[in-house]
């Protein structure tokens, strides 16, 4: 029996989104003025370095966009669990083990027992009150007092090493491929790299590169035989939970954008451009969405939404699909809350550029408005889009977490980085603390906000004419 | 001047009416008032009568527009609208769902909030521009460069983290403050040093990048390089020229936010336990009680509209060239 494929709205938003990147890319190679800052963004050591980990974070988002319900939910023996109509990603099918083994409760980072106690019954009969063996946690250790040190120490070089392995096979691969399309031989284009001489700064791409694959290679090592992270309160892999969140950050912090640009775009072009009472029209809209605080009409329409899914249960065949459909409301409210911004930068520019003089000389010649508008105007305001986007990415990405933690985020059953952090919360209050699921969150969140806010700024000081110049 | 003013109040009328038609539109128009008897009473075994009761208590049980029932004005005044949606312009919010006042509740919420946000600004301006200041003096070294990253650093950690950072640190291993709760009073010193500390120090990453940015543009401008040429110490220059210019975007950028303040920081307060607004609304949001989460809509927006139109007068009042215009 084959998967049966299942595309969520996201899912096919995120598509879309792919498609439209892609288009824009073949689009920006044959304009010198789009090609050209993008350059700029590769030659810049941050810009190629973050743009590394971020890559990171898209494949596992992209991973984790492919859904099906998998196929031995039509094995009769399966009955009771095709009456969940389960949906899994791709990205789950790679990870499987991570999402199987479940212990009973909380446990701490490659722990080997339970973090409660709990009555145990001996062999002979009798009750003791002790950390019980978690099942899968070290299971394979005979005596964990003894073994676990040299276990995890032994486990952690193997990853370390198989990172550096890879990398350096990367590497090699790299050389070879430079090699062959400019003079210099191997070994001379390997020494350009090394000593990060090349227009290109392939150095740091290449260290960032193999510290991130020593970090997840080690990952991988400790996680098939621990929880790498610990296990949260009903025993699931804090690991695995970290990862599942990072599709939810980057679909709030894409999807959001994806939403609110085709308003941004036509209403800030139409307003700076027609002026007069479309201007006053448009600039009433924005003037009036933006009075209203963006939490509070957020929570207002979360509100309103759980009512409407309360009403209408019977609508929605699973709990993924209702999740889903949660998240892409989120996106289309958190995309009516901050499109004005942009609008309100597209209006001036396009004020401005309706003065100038190939503008006027297109008005006098009697092109069309419409025309005039896709030819003259868009292509010139298409860079302060783009840094808009980029800039915006991390700020939704942090939004995400307050918004779950005030219960107005992502539905409570979806991973996400808010989620986590909201139970951390009472995880905190616990004696002994429970602190591991919020360092999780943190982390990866840290990491992705970070190498966005650093990526944007190459991205603006690239884009940004008036920066440029100033140089 | 006057004319400027006046122009501008009567730009906001038209705003209050979209917000107010709005929030009528996203709360009962979207969702009857059954849905929401439905909700709060729970989904099961619920008996038309259950829900027409709690709509008659709650008087969601007139029509939305146009009552044909009645004779006169009353057809128009006797509605959903009417009195729920207009009466908000009087700052009549109603009660809550709960039975309460809320227009007494926010006006005895409103001191928690403001005791919290009125110090963060402030001491957060004071670290802010100090610091910024200390950067543009230092600029194009690597004082200037690590600052940078240590502020972009900042930025990228979330505000929750700060939160339940500090108060685990502070309150639970250091025992310095008490972890949560408000007293009147004094007394509530002691419960609002942490929530301001935090609240300061989760700002400076932002604050200090956007004002150093401010600096750094002022610098490049004519009359500095004129006030170093005639002999001015850099340190003076800071302080007498670009201080003063940039203080013109970063007192307008404050003028904003301060009618908001007194909305109180959901997060914040909420995390710390403290009375305040921002607690007011999470605890609406969380019990699903539609009539603080439409009054605190509709009160944000006006706050926000006033701090808008403070905006615009202290531009004219610093600014002349907008005066003129």
């Amino acid at each position: 029996m084959m998967d049966s494929l299942v595309i969520l709205w996201t899912d096919a938003l995120v598509f879309l989104l792919l498609l439209f990147v892609g288009t824009f890319g073949v689009y920006a190679a044959g304009k010198e003025h789009l090609r050209g800052p993008w350059r700029l963004v590769v030659r810049s050591r941050v810009g190629v370095s973050t743009l590394v980990i971020l890559s990171f974070y898209v494949a596992v988002g992209l991973l984790d966009s492919v859904h099906f319900e998998p196929s031995y939910l039509a094995d009769p023996q399966a009955q009771d669990r095709a009456q969940s109509t389960e949906v899994v990603s791709l990205f789950d099918r790679l990870v499987l083990p991570l999402r199987e083994r479940q212990e009973k409760t909380y446990s701490a980072p490659l722990a080997t027992h339970l973090y409660a106690k709990e009555n145990i019954e001996q062999s002979d009969g009798t009750m003791i009150r002790d950390y019980p063996r978690l099942q899968y946690g070290g299971a394979h250790l005979a005596d964990p007092a003894r073994d676990w040190a040299g276990d995890v120490l032994r486990l952690s070089l193997i990853g370390l090493v198989k990172g550096l392995l890879v990398t350096l096979v990367l590497a090699n691969i790299l050389f070879a491929l430079l090699a062959s399309r400019r003079a210099g031989g191997f070994a001379g284009v390997a020494r350009e790299v090394l000593t990060g001489k090349g227009e290109i700064p392939w150095r740091s791409a290449l260290i960032t590169l193999g510290l991130l694959l020593m970090v997840l290679l080690w990952a991988v090592e400790l996680s098939g035989r621990y929880h790498l992270l610990g296990t949260d309160k009903v025993g699931e892999d804090v690991f695995y939970q970290a990862l599942k969140s990072i599709r939810t950050g980057l679909l709030i912090g894409t999807l959001t954008t994806l939403v609110m640009l085709p308003a941004a775009i036509l209403l800030g072009i139409m307003a700076g451009y027609f002026r007069g009472w479309v201007d006053d029209l448009i600039q009433y809209t924005y003037t009036t969405l933006n009075s209203i605080p963006g939490v509070l009409l957020i929570a207002a329409a979360i509100l309103m939404l759980q009512i409407y899914m309360s009403n209408h249960a019977d609508e929605f065949n699973s709990l993924v699909e209702r999740a889903d459909l949660r998240l892409l409301f989120l996106c289309i409210i958190l995309g009516v809350t901050s499109w004005t911004g942009l609008c309100r930068l597209l209006r001036g520019e396009s004020m401005k550029l309706r003065e100038v003089d190939y503008v006027q000389a297109a008005v006098a010649f009697g092109v069309g408005h419409f025309q005039i508008i896709v030819r003259h105007i868009l292509p010139n305001v298409l860079h302060i889009v783009l840094i808009t986007v980029v800039l915006d990415f991390s700020g939704l990405v942090l939004a995400e977490a307050v918004l779950s933690y005030v219960n107005i985020g992502v539905d409570p059953t979806m991973n996400s980085w808010g989620n986590m952090i909201n139970s951390a919360r009472l995880e905190m209050a616990r004696e002994p603390v429970v602190w591991w699921s919020l360092l999780a969150a943190m982390i990866f969140m840290f990491t992705l906000v970070l190498s966005a806010n650093l990526f944007s700024d190459v991205v603006r000081d690239a884009f940004d004419p008036r920066l440029r110049s100033s140089r | 001047m006057i004319a400027y003013i006046i122009r501008r109040v009567l730009y906001a009328i038209p705003i209050l009416i979209g917000i107010n038609i709005l929030t009528f539109v996203l709360f009962f128009v979207v969702n009857s008032p059954d849905d929401m008897a439905r909700m709060n009473l729970g989904m099961k075994r619920v008996t038309p009568e259950a829900i027409e009761n709690w709509k008659a208590e709650r008087g969601y049980d007139r029509p939305l527009l146009y009552n044909a029932a009645r004779q006169g004005t009353e057809q128009l005044t006797n509605t959903i609208f009417f009195q729920k949606s207009l009466k908000l312009f009087q700052f009549e919010f109603g009660v809550s769902d709960s039975d309460r006042d809320i227009g007494y509740d926010i006006s005895q919420r409103m001191w928690p909030s403001l005791a919290i946000a009125v110090p963060v600004l402030l001491v957060g301006l004071l670290v802010n521009i100090t610091y910024a200041l200390l950067i543009a003096f230092f600029r194009a070294t690597y004082i200037d460069i690590w600052s940078v990253v240590l502020c972009v650093v900042m930025m990228s950690i979330s505000g929750l983290f700060y939160i339940i950072g500090g108060q685990y640190l502070v309150s639970k291993l250091l025992h310095l403050v008490p972890i949560s709760g408000y007293d009147t009073g004094l007394a509530a010193i002691k419960f609002l040093i942490l929530p301001v500390l935090i609240g300061v120090v989760g700002g400076i990453g932002a604050g200090t990048r956007w004002y150093r940015t401010l600096f750094l543009e002022e610098i490049n401008r004519d009359y500095v390089r004129t006030a170093r040429a005639k002999g001015l110490s850099e340190g003076l220059v800071l302080f007498r020229h670009v201080l003063k210019n940039a203080m013109i975007p970063i007192l307008t950028g404050v003028v904003v936010v301060l009618p908001l303040l007194f909305m109180g920081s959901l997060i914040t307060e909420s995390f710390f336990g403290i009375p305040g607004l921002g607690s007011y609304t999470i605890d609406a949001i969380n019990r699903q009680d539609f009539a603080i989460v439409r009054a605190m809509v509709f009160l944000g927006s006006v706050l926000y509209i006033i701090g808008l139109l403070l905006t615009d007068i202290s531009y004219t009042l610093v600014d002349p060239r907008v005066r003129l215009s």
